[in-house]
């Protein structure tokens, strides 16, 4: 019989080795599944994992990388402090839907001001506009005791449906002949967030993820919030006896992760999908989910969890139009990943033991 | 003649044995006690005996039949049932919904109800089948407990420290119920650490000391204390203290309210006391009679009205945990693992609990990291916590050895009121004399130090003043000179006055 | 407007079954102590998994129990995560919810605008033929009978049987149960395949009945919807009913403004259910002190048998 024998300590090696045994465990299992569907395994992995980086059109596609991996960290570096802490913001998707629409909407309503101070107030705009919709379930959480994970997850249905109310509506285009998007923001330089080198990916946004990633980095591992953030997690009527407030916690932890979701939304709007339309939001706020536990809720392996991320994206396109995979396939293999990583991390605080009966 | 062999019981765990070759027997109709310190194996021997974890080596014999029960159900069936120290009940549930879950066939409620009543009435253990459990007091849970094991009729009846929760009349009331049952047949394994209690209750004493058995003796024959030198296997130092000329008020404490949120908690009532510099006040009660919350108030983990706390010339009802460190107020809850200690982070960082602003670990909210261990190393020395370093986590040390770690943290920050709930709860004798004796020099140092316990022989011996908590109403604070037993058992039980 | 209350509160009943059925189910699972975020998941597995066995049997009671199936083993992945390899209950439902989306757009490819076969009514001796009663009441399909007869089995096998007290114990203090030799991981796992059959049922409801057609991630939160209705429901069969009803009221209210020209955006009247929710949600959980009462007291709870 095997059992689970509890670890003194967390075993350091298996918190770096569970994510690589899980993403072996997606391609082994992912392998089978193409199998099924009647492709070749090995040629569906290439496509998905090698390809991006180094295929015959990788010039391409590592641009793409950056471009999709820099909204999953940034949303993710938010939700991984609440996470930590035991608080469950699983609403990223609608305050990156709300950051994008009120940050858009600043834009819009500027244009065509030709201003440097366009794009900056865009940038808060975004962050307040994602960091509000986000302290509604923390207000509802501490005045009410409201559950943050449904309400935080009906919003996202309610910022949606938001989202279509207004490029029918006030966004509208006024010169896009009725159809339900806003004016494109490339057509708008002063608030229109683009390449900085051609043919690289990065904008803006690439640029101030990593920053955010120095900052959570050095805010985890340094400061006092970012041990009372494990501490609530970890232990939270320690967290109490250490004068941590619970609501203050909470506010803090998804006013964060909303401003930081509301910002990608922002870069993401007037960058690379250029203007509000109905099939803007892309799931990023549920993907960045996967993203912040595959890396095990660190900065830097939330660095690392959505560089390898957007490759499966990325990865999951060739796979579509190569060997006419359905969608759908890359969002299984993504799942999958988070399942694996959830079986495989019982190993960082147990370890497994053979053991015989002995009597019976 | 023999109800139960034991023979050769060895189990281990990984880095402890903690049962080694353990052989004793229980006859019929005997009270057998099982004596040994927290750690010493009591627990595991009865998991073994009760079905909830197996040997690794040895055998059982039950009436002469070969007995080694896989699970509790195995065991409850050949006439085998225990009531846990800490009870296996459940609180959202009726008096006769947990006692039908302790049962194999139990009998339509109705008749259920009914027979509950029977017994109770037959051994003088009121209780109503109806009420829900997690409004029941401690003494009245313990009944729960008792009944559903009565109800079966069972031939040997497991009691793992019964009394550690109960006033002094209702340890007489258990324990007449008990030889009642003794003379009826039932055999009796009866775990405590309490030497008079055994002398007076058991035929028999097994002794254990670190997992193995150290002798057997009639505890009728022998001295507490003789009976105490096997259990601990070495002569203990009672602590000493010195002073007994207070200075003035430090924490004052008037009409302090509070209304519990637990469904299951117990409201604060009016409290009213004053703690004196070199004065060490001891509050008795039973469990849940609002020891958490007055702790919760008075850390701060509770605001309440402003002026209802009075440190100095600071009204700190409205101040949080830090803001009350910072004025000379330290505090050490009842839990261990969990609320004084972060069980997966290591010593350095769970001095950062409560040293970060007080022992200035940091600047600027960035966290001095040598800073913080070398705090922990101090603590680790002056109160001689054994373990193998800093960044060993909070939970790989022993009870004793983490409460050692807490108690120093608070006490070497130079707390001017210093307030502790169960300071020795399950810690081992020397670690528990060593605890009380650093709370004692603390207080001749000027301190004041409010110490929260259930374990009345502990307040005896270490508090000035004394009073107790019932129903979440302290009575009037007296000296303890003059208190007896017999009238601190009234108060505990919801007298008023002394 | 010509809104008729009859057609009203009979097509409410359809559009809360989907709901009562999921909601039914992750009431068990709560019950035992166990928080399983996958209703979303399991229920949009159980809507293409059930669409296809219909479509392709021309039955849609083999599409029912196929669905049943389908998320019974959805669910035990869940099982497994959180009850052998003690992962965390909220991720691992997330999880289930994320890889559950993605599954059944992958399975669904090419079912997209194929009309299912239609669930025949049940016959009540021509009691449909009644006014009012007749449609509100008498003229539906079988899974709305069988949503309401579920609510009632499990309010008897919770209130009156002996392995209901066992799954209320285990929910309760899963320590305590385990120390009285309950087998708290097993009752657990069943409990949460209970839950996943009833959140594919439901799923397979919305594919089969009341759409009736297969769109990707057609679900669009009634999985959420049936969590926070067991809140709403405080842990209590019957209100169940109130709960999914009242739901199904507001969607179907929204819809028949929307259809009726209602002066309103349609986008603001969509947002409709998902504010009713969240209103909901408030309501039942400000008396902390009630909240904590009826809540399952290890719900979310790790449990590992130390000893």
């Amino acid at each position: 019989m095997i059992r689970l024998e509890p670890r003194t300590d967390p075993s350091q090696t298996m918190i770096i080795l569970t994510p690589i045994l899980a993403v072996l465990a997606t391609m082994v299992v992912g392998g089978i599944l193409f199998v099924t569907l009647g492709k070749n395994p090995f040629e569906a992995i290439r496509m998905i994992f090698w390809d991006p980086l180094f295929g015959e059109h990788a010039f391409y596609y590592r641009g793409q990388i950056l471009v999709k991996a820099a909204p999953l960290i940034m949303i993710a570096l938010g939700l991984s402090f609440g996470f930590r802490a035991g608080i469950w913001n699983i609403g990223a998707e609608g305050q990156f839907i709300m950051g994008a629409v009120m940050g858009g909407a600043t834009g819009l309503a500027l244009y065509p001001l030709d201003s440097f101070i366009v794009f900056p107030l865009m940038v808060v705009m975004g962050a307040l506009g994602g960091f509000l919709w986000a302290m509604i379930p923390a207000f509802l959480k501490i005045r009410f005791n409201a559950n943050e994970i449904l309400v935080s997850l009906m919003l996202v249905y309610v910022a949606f449906n938001f989202l279509i109310g207004m490029v029918t509506g006030p966004l509208r285009n006024p010169d896009g002949f009725n159809f339900p998007e806003s004016r494109s923001f490339q057509d708008f330089p002063a608030a229109h967030n683009p390449e900085l080198w051609a043919g690289t990916g990065i904008h803006l946004g690439v640029l101030t993820t990593l920053g955010f990633v120095i900052l959570a980095y050095i805010m985890i591992t340094r400061h006092i919030f970012g041990f009372n953030v494990r501490l609530a997690g970890q232990a939270p009527r320690a967290a109490k006896f250490a004068g941590v407030s619970p609501n203050k916690m909470i506010a803090i932890c998804l006013g964060l992760s909303g401003a930081l979701a509301g910002m990608a939304g922002l870069f993401e709007v007037t960058g690379p999908a250029g203007k509000l339309t109905t099939t803007f939001p892309l799931g990023y706020g549920f993907t960045a989910i996967i993203v912040a536990f595959l890396g095990r809720l660190h900065p830097i392996g939330i660095l690392l969890a959505g560089l390898l991320m957007a490759v499966t994206y990325v990865g999951g396109d060739i796979i579509q139009s190569q060997l006419s995979l359905p969608k759908a396939s890359i969002q299984v293999f993504q799942g999958m990943l988070l399942f694996f990583l959830l079986a495989v991390d019982v190993l960082v605080n147990f370890r497994l033991r053979i053991s015989k009966r002995i009597s019976k | 003649m023999t109800l139960i062999e034991i023979r050769g019981l060895t189990k281990g765990y990984p880095g402890v044995v903690a049962n080694d070759d353990v052989s004793f027997d229980i006859d019929k109709g005997e009270i057998h006690a099982l004596l040994g310190e927290n750690g010493a194996g009591k627990s595991t021997l009865v998991k073994m005996i009760y079905g909830l974890v197996r040997p690794d080596i040895g055998t059982m014999t039950l009436d002469g039949e070969s007995f080694a029960p896989t699970e509790p159900r195995a065991s409850r069936v050949k006439g085998v049932a225990m009531v846990f120290q800490h009870f296996s009940l459940f609180e959202a549930l009726s008096v006769a919904e947990n006692i039908a879950l302790g049962m194999e066939n139990p009998p339509k409620t109705n008749a259920l109800s009914n027979q509950i009543r029977d017994v109770s009435l037959k051994y003088g253990l009121e209780l109503d089948p109806n009420r829900l459990v997690g409004d029941l007091s401690v003494g009245e849970r313990q009944r729960v407990e008792i009944i559903r094991c009565l109800l079966q009729d069972p031939k040997l009846l497991i009691m793992d420290e019964p009394t550690s929760v109960l006033t002094p009349q209702e340890v007489d009331a258990l324990f007449t119920t008990l030889r009642r049952l003794r003379d009826e047949g039932t055999s009796i394994l009866y775990i405590s650490h309490k030497l008079e209690e055994i002398k007076i209750l058991c035929n028999r004493a097994t002794i254990l000391r670190h997992g193995k058995v150290i002798g057997i003796c009639i505890p009728k024959n022998e001295t507490a204390k003789s009976m105490a030198e096997m259990m601990v296997g070495s002569k203990l130092k009672t602590p000493q203290k010195t002073v007994t000329n207070f200075g003035l008020p430090l924490l004052i404490i008037k009409n302090l309210s509070l209304k519990s949120t637990d469904p299951f908690g117990t409201s604060l009532k009016n409290i009213t006391f004053n703690i004196r510099a070199g004065e060490v006040m001891g509050v008795a009660g039973v469990a849940g009679n609002g020891q958490d919350e007055l702790m919760l108030a008075l850390s701060g983990e509770v605001l309440t009205e402003v002026n209802s706390i009075q440190l100095e010339n600071n009204f700190i009802g409205q101040s949080g945990p830090v803001e009350r460190r910072l004025h000379g107020l330290l505090t050490a809850p009842e839990e261990r693992l969990g609320h004084a200690a972060a069980p997966d982070m290591n010593l350095s960082e769970n001095t950062l609990l409560s040293g970060f602003q007080r022992q200035k670990l940091g600047r600027r909210g960035f966290i001095n990291k040598s800073g913080a261990a070398a705090f922990a190393e101090k603590i680790i020395e002056k109160f001689d916590v054994r373990t193998t370093s800093v960044s060993s986590a909070a939970k790989s040390l022993s009870g004793g050895n983490l409460q050692k770690f807490v108690m120093g943290r608070e006490i070497l920050q130079n707390p001017k009121v210093f307030i502790v709930n169960q300071p020795t709860w399950g810690v081992d004798a020397a670690a528990a004399a060593f605890i009380r004796q650093s709370l004692l020099e603390l207080a001749s140092g000027g301190a004041g130090v409010l110490v929260i316990s259930q374990d009345l022989d502990e307040l005896m011996e270490i508090s000035d003043t004394f009073t107790v908590i019932s129903e979440g109403r302290l009575s009037e604070p007296s000296p303890i000179k003059g208190v007896t037993t017999e009238k601190i058992g009234l108060l505990m039980g919801g007298s008023k006055k002394i | 407007m010509d809104i008729s209350i009859v057609s009203l509160l009979a097509t409410l009943i359809v559009a809360a079954t989907p709901i009562l059925l999921a909601a039914t189910g992750e009431l068990i699972v709560e019950k035992s102590g166990v928080l399983n975020l996958g209703v979303e998941g399991m229920m949009i597995i159980g809507a293409i998994c059930g669409f296809i066995a219909a479509v392709n049997t021309d039955s849609p009671l083999i599409g029912f129990i196929v669905a049943a199936l389908a998320g019974a083993a959805l669910s035990l992945l869940f099982a497994v995560l959180t009850q052998y390899l003690l992962a965390n209950q909220v991720a691992s439902g997330l999880a289930l919810t994320l890889f559950g989306l993605g599954l059944s757009a992958l399975l669904g490819h090419g079912y997209s605008g194929i009309k299912p076969p239609s669930s025949p009514k049940m016959e009540w001796f021509g009691m449909a033929e009644l006014p009012v009663v007749g449609p509100i009441f008498f003229n539906h399909d079988m899974m709305v009978y069988f949503s309401i007869f579920l609510v009632l089995v499990v309010w008897l096998f919770l209130k009156f049987t002996r392995g209901g007290l066992i799954l209320r114990a285990v929910g309760e203090n899963h320590e305590a149960a385990h120390a009285l030799g309950y087998k708290v991981i097993r009752i657990r796992i069943l409990a949460i395949m209970f839950g996943g059959s009833c959140a594919g049922m439901g799923g397979a409801y919305l594919s089969l009945v009341r759409v009736p057609q297969w769109t990707e991630g057609m679900t669009a939160g009634a999985g959420w919807i049936a969590l926070a209705i067991v809140v709403f429901a405080s842990w209590k069969p019957w209100r169940l009913i109130l709960g999914a009803y009242l739901f199904g009221g507001v969607t179907i209210l929204q819809l028949n403004l929307q259809a009726n020209g209602f002066d309103m955006p349609v986008s603001y009247l969509s947002m409709a259910p998902y504010l009713v929710t969240i209103v909901v949600l408030v309501i039942m959980s400000a008396d902390r002190r009630r909240a904590s009462l009826n809540a399952p007291a290890s719900l979310g709870k790790i449990f590992h048998a130390s000893s």
